[in-house]
């Protein structure tokens, strides 16, 4: 388990003061069928994009809610780091991206039968948000519809 | 922040009628931000799915994200991976 003490001093400084936004009330959707035929959808916040897309900006002040739709069938040795944190270290995501953005171990799993299938798309933004209003009120429900348009049942959420 | 983020966008999946098991780094911002479903797992930032390259490890993880995806409600119900370090 990583612990913010494992962090520098300005970020611990920064987030003894951050007021994190608590969801409550807690939603709460019942799996109702078997893992066998659910599909299954990826949400990763380490800011990683394709070649040809646009990057995340790391300089927008309280940072940047746009997300982008990678495909289920992208390779993700393509994908590249965008993600603008200093506070970890980026050296594993580099050599495997699966490490942050499982697109093919979770194709394997659908190809065993282990779940219905992989989502036709799956959803990259950037995890280093500390101004939260328009990733809940916009980027959220924009992924939302997109997973309910592509009939996700499960959404594995990835942060780094 | 990225866990905060994932759990943020894991309740409005939620809202729309998607199951949603939200991974999380740091068991004590889970307990505050309170994603519907949270597995905890036991790596640094960074390596959210363990070792870079190990295929098997990292199916692991997704298995263990799946089974909570079945557990019942109500929220937030929150698993450490028991599948050791």
């Amino acid at each position: 388990m990583a612990h913010t003490s494992d962090l520098s001093l300005p970020v611990r400084l920064f987030l003894r003061a951050y007021r994190w936004r608590r969801i409550d009330p807690v939603p709460f959707t019942a799996c109702t069928k078997p893992l066998e035929e659910c599909t299954v959808g990826l949400v990763s916040s380490a800011g990683l994009v394709l070649p040809g897309m646009t990057p995340f900006d790391g300089a927008l002040r309280g940072g940047d809610c746009s997300w982008r739709i990678i495909p289920g069938d992208a390779d993700s040795s393509k994908l590249m780091d965008g993600h603008r944190s200093d506070a970890f270290d980026h050296s594993g995501m580099a050599s495997d991206p699966e490490l942050a953005f499982p697109i093919a171990r979770l194709r394997e799993l659908a190809g065993a039968g282990e779940v219905g299938a992989a989502a036709r798309h799956h959803a990259s933004c950037m995890g280093a948000i500390t101004a939260t209003g328009r990733l809940v009120k916009e980027t959220a429900p924009e992924i939302a519809a997109r997973f309910v348009e592509d009939q996700v049942d499960v959404a594995l959420l990835v942060p780094v | 922040m990225c866990n905060q983020t994932v759990g943020l966008v894991a309740a409005e999946l939620e809202r729309h009628g998607i199951v949603t098991v939200a991974l999380q780094l740091l068991r004590s911002v889970a307990e505050k931000v309170r994603p519907p479903r949270a597995l905890c797992l036991p790596f640094p930032h960074g390596y959210p799915l363990d070792t870079p390259g190990d295929a098997e490890r990292q199916r692991a993880v997704l298995r263990a994200a799946l089974g909570l995806a079945q557990a019942p409600g109500p929220g937030p119900r929150l698993m450490e991976f028991r599948g050791g370090v």
